[in-house]
């Protein structure tokens, strides 16, 4: 019962799709323990992050079907504003508090003003608009240099408890040290769950319900007495706001931030995979998708490297299998999605009972 | 007899459609308006050619795409595709082309050029073609998935041409005669902007001609106009789409050998980076408006090249300002194209 409220009323609905679930959030908290090393440790808590960054995007995208360019900007929104803060700042917890409201502030604003102008056009022209505006917000960011530290980005302190340097004690735990870096960790896997089952309740609400009548036919939504404006509005917010809590995550895992690493577009690009290949409009379609997409762009390379070597003497093929062409195979696979299975990895699995 | 009679006042009945004048007049007065703020006549001059110049290149890539968008409501994301495309196949032309392109004389240096753009549009024509029939086709009629689609798209193709030429750039250089400037009085003027000038205002000329004077461009004005009642008279405005769509993907190669030859350089990622300059040109051209885009094109030409020379923070940003300069003056684009 309480397991039920927990899941919003929506429960994985499939067997398989439950163990994997389980499977992840057994890996990801066992992270530290399982698989000791720093790029292990990166790889989980960068999942975690975007778990959250394509939750987000899939309220907006999966749940309320508007397309737009401009997630990864409020995704930098957040990351700059706790990087600014804590470089200006006393590194501490006040610190991330006033950029993080600053950086909701901001998105809420901007988010606002893009969806009230923009959000009665069709779909593409939106698509343009916020690609547009996307691009010179990222230009900014990148000019602003005494503000943002232009390209260079903003190296800066964290608060005490979550810096590597802080030691809980000196007898590591299971033989893992336990460092600020942990500490860091869990906390962000634990923000993560609790702002996903946030957003399981957002999207299962009656709003949510609202959102998807929208997403399947806004014209006769408005006929029922929906302002669909107003809901696409508050859904651009919405999805705006956790798409910068998202990037408080990814600046204080960091420890920096610059344009590449929170606004440029070819993160864009991995988040609609992401959210693709994992499945639109299912909230865990962005579990299963972003950490299908980690291992893949951290993993798969190792593969492709043995595979590149074994076909040494095949011209085409060896190019094929190149470790740095690993985007290409996600690519093919996300334009299968969208034809073969809509509704991505999740879908597939909850159609099969 | 009786026909003449019975046709007069049906003609009289069907008004002439005034020309919209204004936005021609865009240009030449942005021109003039940047005069004085320059200070001197020949860099004006050097500036103003150098602005046309990337405005046609811009208007030739930036046409197909308006044009299946007024068409079929299909908005290409992976056009940028077929930029980068045309321009890696002119670097294999013109690599294996050296005599002709280092000899010094200006007709086999236009030889080599012309075979590169020939084939680099025959090349990304067919590509189009693929493309169309395998990306696009599926997905009529359903925005959402055409977004995601023809991103994907663009990103396996974009993988695939590093396949083929590896991901580094690759130098895409000038044939000898067409390098250098030209001098008139004390403005100095690049010989392949003059070049890229001449073939921007023949494609321009040639798309106009096509649209204005045969059958074929006749039915692909009405059919942006109204695609229903075209399909009711009993012509295939898929086919029409699909031939539009080869044209246009061509055209975006054309304007890839164009812009590779312009920067002299290639690399993969050239086209995405073009992809956000089109969709601001045929915004503020009006969606489907070949002539909305010209002027679109010229005018984000000219403008990315005044504010660059006179403030060159401000250029960064110049192309957003002019369209949302144009939008709040026209929030349908310069000419808005009418639709049911």
């Amino acid at each position: 019962m309480i397991l039920r409220q927990l899941f919003s009323g929506d429960p994985p609905r499939s067997r398989v799709l439950l163990v994997l679930l389980i499977a992840i959030l057994a890996g990801l908290l066992l992270a530290p323990f399982l698989f000791p090393g720093a790029k292990a440790l990166n790889v989980a808590a960068k999942i975690c992050i975007f778990i959250v960054l394509v939750a987000s995007f899939d309220l907006l995208l999966g749940y309320t079907g508007i397309f737009s360019f401009a997630h990864t900007m409020f995704f930098g929104i957040g990351a700059y504003g706790v990087a600014i803060a804590l470089s200006r700042m006393e590194p501490g917890w006040k610190a991330v508090a006033a950029g993080t409201a600053a950086a909701l502030a901001v998105s809420v604003v901007l988010s606002l003003l893009i969806g009230l102008f923009s959000l009665r056009v069709k779909a593409m022209f939106y698509a343009m608009i916020t690609l547009a505006v996307a691009t010179a917000f990222q230009t900014l960011a990148s000019q602003l240099s005494e503000f943002t530290g232009g390209d260079d980005g903003l190296t800066f302190q964290v608060p005490r408890l979550v810096s590597p340097g802080f030691s809980l004690s000196d007898h590591p735990f299971l033989g893992v040290a336990l460092d600020g870096r942990l500490i860091g960790y869990y906390l962000l896997a634990a923000v993560t769950v609790a702002l996903f089952l946030v957003m399981l309740r957002i999207v299962n609400s009656p709003f949510g319900r609202v959102l998807q009548a929208i997403r399947e036919n806004a014209f006769r939504a408005e006929a029922i007495g929906y302002r669909t404006v107003v809901y696409r509005t508050i859904s651009n917010v919405l999805s705006a706001l956790f798409a910068t809590l998202a990037g408080v995550l990814l600046a204080l895992w960091l420890r920096y931030n610059g344009p590449d690493t929170s606004l440029s577009f070819e993160i864009m690009i991995d988040i609609l995979l992401m959210v693709v290949i994992g499945g639109m409009g299912t909230l865990y379609g962005s579990v299963l998708g972003v950490t299908l997409f980690m291992i893949v762009q951290n993993y798969l390379q190792d593969l492709m490297k043995v595979g590149s070597e074994a076909l040494k003497n095949v011209p085409l093929l060896r190019d094929l299998v190149h470790p740095d062409r690993w985007l290409m195979w996600l690519g093919l696979l996300f334009v299968l999605s969208i034809y073969r299975f809509p509704t991505g990895i999740v879908g597939k699995l909850r159609n099969r009972i | 007899m009786t026909s003449p009679t019975a046709t007069a006042p049906a003609q009289e009945a069907l008004p002439r459609v005034r020309t919209d004048l204004v936005p021609l007049l865009l240009v030449p007065v942005l021109a003039l308006a940047a005069l004085p703020l320059t200070g001197s006549f020949s860099t004006w001059v050097t500036l103003t050619f150098a602005g046309l110049a990337m405005g046609m290149i811009i208007f030739i890539i930036a046409s197909g795409l308006t044009l299946v968008f007024g068409l079929m409501d299909v908005l290409n994301f992976g056009h940028g595709l077929f930029i980068t495309l045309g321009a890696f196949m002119a670097t294999s032309v013109i690599s294996r082309m050296g005599a002709w392109v280092e000899s010094p004389s200006l007709g086999r240096n236009l030889v080599a050029v012309g075979l590169a753009m020939a084939l680099a549009m025959v090349g990304v024509g067919a590509v189009g073609f693929v493309f169309e029939r395998l990306i696009i086709r599926p997905v009529y009629g359903q925005p959402l998935k055409q977004i995601m689609i023809t991103m994907g798209g663009m990103i396996v193709g974009i993988e695939l041409v590093k396949v083929i030429w590896g991901a580094q750039s690759v130098p895409l250089p000038l044939p000898t005669a067409l390098g250098g400037s030209l001098l008139f009085g004390d403005a100095a003027v690049e010989k392949y902007r003059l070049i890229a000038t001449v073939v921007g205002l023949a494609v321009f000329g040639i798309m106009l001609w096509v649209l204005s004077r045969t059958k074929v461009g006749l039915l692909i004005r009405a059919g942006v106009q109204d695609r229903e009642m075209v399909e009711s008279l009993g012509y295939r405005i898929g086919l029409l789409f699909f031939g539009v769509f080869i044209a246009g993907s061509a055209l975006a190669g054309l304007g890839g050998v164009m812009w590779g030859m312009y920067q002299q350089s290639v690399t993969p990622e050239m086209g995405g980076a073009i992809n956000i300059l089109l969709f601001i040109v045929i915004i503020i051209g009006g969606l489907g408006s070949v002539g909305g885009c010209f002027i679109g094109a010229l005018l984000v030409g000219l403008v990315a090249n005044y504010t660059g020379f006179l403030a060159p923070k401000v250029a960064l940003f110049s192309n957003i300002l002019l369209m949302v300069i144009v939008l709040l003056w026209r929030p349908q684009g310069l000419y808005p194209v009418v639709k049911r």
